[in-house]
């Protein structure tokens, strides 16, 4: 049997070759990604430029006032969810201290998953830089606000509005390349 | 000195509280049906491809009690995903929607199949590149000799 | 001093892997025979000195010297001897060892076992086998040595992860590699044809048994991390769908098309540049696989420590293996096809549909498992996929390949009369009618029963038609023929035990979805919780110590219409190094389903303890089912035509490099 056939077609055959260069791209980027101090693991907050969820925290016993939603209207402030077992927190809080000393900007907590007495007596061991505390045993809040771990902090606007959520701790450099400009152009 | 070793399969596989408590869980059972079925198509999101009805993370536990909470004052099991879904994204569910984002997740499969279809039509239609030509006689050789060699079944 | 000459061993395997993977290319181009035989025993030598490299590792493990970092890092002197041995591959640096002592074991055994090869063929598979060996000792070496020294050595190490402490475990990264990696024999031949420009059917014979070796490994491996995950994580399931057991599971897929196309151009010559492709295809799978593990660029729960410079090391190896050998297969590939020709009702025919199905399903899963990564990179936001999703995607694509699977061995070669194949098969339609129905109906008649009921038939038609087809086989005019059954291939006797394999493997995956029953309560001592029929009486906790770890062991009694069947006696273990918390299930299994009880935190100080119980009916058929095919392909592999080398193409008609 002798069939003279027209000459196959190369293209189906490069299509291999045409996939494996495309996640071959896409894995490349991804890992520059990454070695550029992007972390995959992170959630970027899908709560950006959105109003601050409605909650009514109950205040640590002793230590008034709460922390209500309505009442961080009127000038931006930091949301700060923290917790006692929290050891990145304890990393951070010296700087917190300082910002409060500064005046820089209002800070509110969020003690959550936290027995009222733990967040009393590691306040007393480390310092108070918040104005507000609401305890969030349960995680209403912090499921409310998208938390995936501690600590997170998001930066409240006048009108109330997330404008910025920052994953981990604040550091002196975040500060200063992030949240003092923003903070600036929303006090304008 | 000491190095950090994550070999991550630690993190949320191996706490000591594992996935539904009997605190948790409502009294109707239709509701709690509906809430085991939510809770199966959510993502825990501090773990890596768990569910929340499986996880053991504490936040999932709080996350278990939230989709319960809702589900009692009376949302539907789409209101309570829209409820997850505003506050994580679309990362929260574990059957993503369909998008416009997610049409290639969706229908991906589909178009291989097609692809995959007509390039076989393909060949079955033509006799293929190269048609059959003769044995050589070398090739005649050996095909006697393995025949001799092998028993006939 | 032995962990110096473990190093030293492997960067000799290096050299040989060097000189393997270049002279005898060279001398195949060339016709020098000197050269072309300088392969095998390099491949032997690289074998040797990995293994060298290996035992020094393992020794270092085993007598505990805290002196080598891996081993501070992952092992303690408290721990049993077997996870002493299993924490050598239970971390990155280890496992890498292991990867490459499998995949030179491999290229031995084809310079063992390969007498009868051409020569310029063998010379190719041993090159292209050393080049996959140079890029992966070069990364051990250059990115992750684990032969690296500690000064000064800790006393005492930081032990290995509970959850891995596991017979279970300790032999499944071993089978899987064995299997992932063994097909890198079936890639490096494809690559040496593609060199050759020559496909035909000895070729095929020559790389099937390979495939298939590495095939009944892999399934096994599979088998044992389910198994694993099903005992050990506490909570019952068997299969989550993660990106790690997708990587195994992927080259499964395709491996499994790859045996099934191989046959096409054993007996006909037909599909060989698919076949080639698909070969190529399995084992850039497993690179793929091992790339997405270490990268650290896919969030998993199984994930070795993410590192970006050994990312970008596997990344470029990928990128050099993968894209070279697609880019030889599209400038040679073309010529290659031709052969049998077959109408589309044929046994070809059938395996063109089996390996349409397969691969996308293989597609279909890496889509999945990549999507997440993809829709990041591409900024089209942050997304899951997981189970839901998959199982969405799977069943329709599985469900025809099962239906085929019973028709498909009824068919003849080139032509085959549908109707008459579909004649023999009205018994087993029948059945699988029959259990349809009665699982639906026995089962209340919802939609779920329903879909339990389309998955029992699917097995009873697997299963039925699988019978037929070989008491059709072995039948003679005066019915069984013990002539028959004795002269009927071995390997027809591995499709066979194979496919009831699936068969059985679907009972068990129907049935866990369908009918699993959870009770969740708070027990104090003497009280009890009834679960389908079966009473669950919690007599009491107390504390025992093991070898590393103390442990909260609870004990329940499980009777059934009075009658005791089985005391139950289910852990929770606490290790101190490193510190942590792991369920031990305790399984009552009857052969057909299995309880399985998870005791968990005290609740009150009444002695009461949450208790978890689950029926997990045919679950037990999962594990029969992965037997049965492993067992199907080591009797396939016993089969005369497939013993490795048989196969035999005159000497005088290999063929030059195509120009």
């Amino acid at each position: 049997m002798n069939t003279t056939t027209p000459k196959p077609s190369r293209l189906p055959f490069l299509i291999p070759l045409l996939v494996i260069a495309v996640l071959v791209g896409i894995f490349g980027k991804r890992l520059l990604d990454v070695s550029q101090g992007a972390d995959p693991h992170l959630l970027p907050s899908v709560l950006l430029n959105t109003p601050l969820p409605e909650f009514n925290l109950a205040a640590l016993p002793g230590r008034e006032p709460g922390l209500i939603t309505a009442e961080l209207n009127g000038e931006v402030s930091l949301v700060n969810v923290w917790g006692s077992w929290c050891v990145a927190c304890l990393a951070e809080h010296p700087f917190l201290m300082e910002l409060k000393k500064n005046n820089a900007v209002a800070i509110h907590g969020i003690a959550w998953r936290d027995s009222p007495e733990a967040s009393l007596q590691w306040l007393a061991k480390n310092g108070d830089p918040y104005t507000r505390i609401g305890q969030d045993p349960r995680s209403v809040a912090a499921i409310a606000l998208g938390v995936t771990g501690a600590p997170e902090t998001f930066v409240v606007d006048k009108m109330g509005v997330i404008r910025y959520k920052q994953i981990g701790p604040v550091t002196p450099e975040v500060w200063q390349t992030t949240l003092a400009p923003l903070i600036a152009q929303l006090n304008k | 000195m000491k190095r950090v070793i994550p070999f991550i399969a630690v993190l949320c596989l191996s706490a000591s509280t594992w996935a539904v408590q009997p605190d948790e869980r409502l009294n109707d059972p239709a509701k709690e049906q509906r809430a085991r079925e939510v809770s199966k198509a959510l993502r825990c999101v501090v773990c890596q491809n768990e569910t929340i009805d499986d996880s053991s993370a504490e936040l999932a536990r709080d996350m278990r009690i939230l989709v319960r909470d809702r589900i009692t004052a009376g949302d539907s099991n789409e209101q309570v995903l829209a409820y997850m879904v505003q506050r994580y994204g679309d990362f929260v569910l574990l059957k993503p929607r369909m998008t416009t984002e997610t049409l290639v997740l969706w229908f991906g499969p589909l178009l291989v199949l097609v692809i995959g279809a007509l390039m076989a039509v393909r060949r079955l239609r033509k006799p293929a590149g190269i048609a059959p030509t003769a044995l050589s006689e070398a090739e005649t050789q050996e095909l006697k000799s393995m025949t001799n060699r092998e028993p006939q079944p | 001093m032995i962990i110096e000459l473990g190093h030293f061993a492997l960067a000799l395997a290096l050299l040989v892997a060097l000189v393997q993977s270049t002279m005898p290319l060279l001398g195949a181009a060339r016709g020098n025979a000197a050269w072309m035989a300088m392969a095998e025993p390099a491949a032997l030598t690289q074998f040797l000195l990995c293994a060298l490299a290996f035992g020094a590792l393992m020794h270092a493990y085993i007598v505990s010297d805290f002196s080598v970092i891996g081993v501070a890092e992952n092992s303690h002197t408290a721990k049993p001897l077997l996870y002493k041995i299993s924490g050598v591959w239970g971390n990155h640096e280890g496992s890498m060892v292991l990867w490459v002592l499998v995949l030179s074991l491999f290229g031995a055994a084809v310079a063992a076992f390969g007498g009868n090869l051409p020569p310029t063929l063998k010379a190719r598979t041993l090159a292209i086998q050393a080049m996959i060996g140079v890029g992966f000792i070069a990364f051990i070496l250059f990115t992750s040595n684990p032969f690296l020294r500690l000064d000064p050595a800790p006393a005492q190490g930081n032990g290995l992860n509970p959850l891995l402490q596991d017979p279970g475990l300790a032999f499944h990264p071993p089978m899987l590699y064995l299997g992932y990696v063994g097909f890198s024999v079936a890639f490096s031949f494809a690559v040496a044809a593609l060199i050759e420009g020559r496909v035909d059917s000895t070729w095929a014979r020559w790389v099937r048994p390979w495939a298939l070796a590495a095939w009944t490994c892999l399934t096994f491996g599979i088998g044992l991390g389910s198994w694993w995950a099903y005992y050990e994580l506490g909570w019952g399931g068997w299969w989550f769908w993660d990106p790690v057991e997708n990587a195994s599971f992927i080259p499964w897929l395709t491996g499994t098309a790859l045996l099934h196309s191989a046959i096409v151009v054993e007996r006909r010559e037909a599909l060989k540049s698919w076949t080639i492709l698909l070969a190529i295809i399995t084992f850039s799978l497993s690179l793929l696989g091992t790339f997405l593990v270490r990268s650290g660029i896919l969030t998993s729960v199984h994930a070795f420590a993410a590192d970006p410079t050994r990312g970008v090391f596997v990344l470029i190896l990928l990128a050099a293996a993968i894209g070279g050998s697609f880019t030889l297969y599209a400038i040679r590939a073309p010529a290659m096809d031709g052969g049998g020709v077959f109408a589309p009702v044929s046994r070809e025919g059938g395996l063109l549909i089996n390996n349409l199905l397969l691969t996308t399903s293989a597609a279909t899963v890496l889509l999945g498992t990549l999507y997440p990564l993809i829709a990041d990179a591409l900024q089209l936001g942050k997304l899951s996929v997981g189970a839901p999703y998959f199982n969405a995607v799977f069943v329709p694509l599985m469900t025809p390949l099962i239906v085929l699977a019973g028709i498909g061995p009824f068919l003849a070669w080139k032509r085959a009369d549908l109707a008459g194949a579909l004649q023999r098969l009205k018994v087993a339609a029948g059945l699988t009618v029959v259990v349809l129905i009665a699982t639906w109906v026995g089962n209340g008649g919802d939609l779920i029963s329903l879909a339990a009921g389309g998955g029992m038939a699917l097995a009873a038609w697997l299963a039925a038609s699988t019978i037929s087809e070989w008491v059709m086989r072995v039948s003679g005019e005066q019915g069984l023929s013990w002539q028959r059954m004795s002269n009927l291939p071995r390997s027809a006797y591995g499709m066979t035990l194979a496919h009831l394999g699936m068969a059985v493997l679907i009972v068990g995956v129907t049935g866990a979805s369908a009918w699993k029953q959870e009770s969740v309560e708070s027990l104090k001592p003497g009280e009890h919780t009834d679960l389908v029929g079966y009473r669950f009486t919690f007599e009491g906790a107390r504390q025992v110590q093991g070898p590393n770890y103390s442990a909260i062991e609870g004990r329940y009694t499980v009777t059934r219409d009075g009658k005791t069947i089985a005391t139950l006696s289910p852990q929770k273990r606490n290790f101190s190094q490193p510190p942590q918390q792991t369920t031990e299930a305790a399984i009552h299994t009857t052969f057909v389903s299995d309880l399985y009880v998870v005791i968990g935190d005290m609740d009150g100080d009444e002695g009461a303890f949450v208790t978890r119980i689950y029926y997990e009916p045919f679950v037990p058929c999962l594990w029969y089912g992965v037997l049965l095919m492993a067992f199907g392909g080591l009797v396939s592999l016993s089969d005369r035509r497939h013993r490795i080398g048989a196969a035999r193409r005159a000497i005088a008609t290999a063929p030059q490099a195509a120009e």
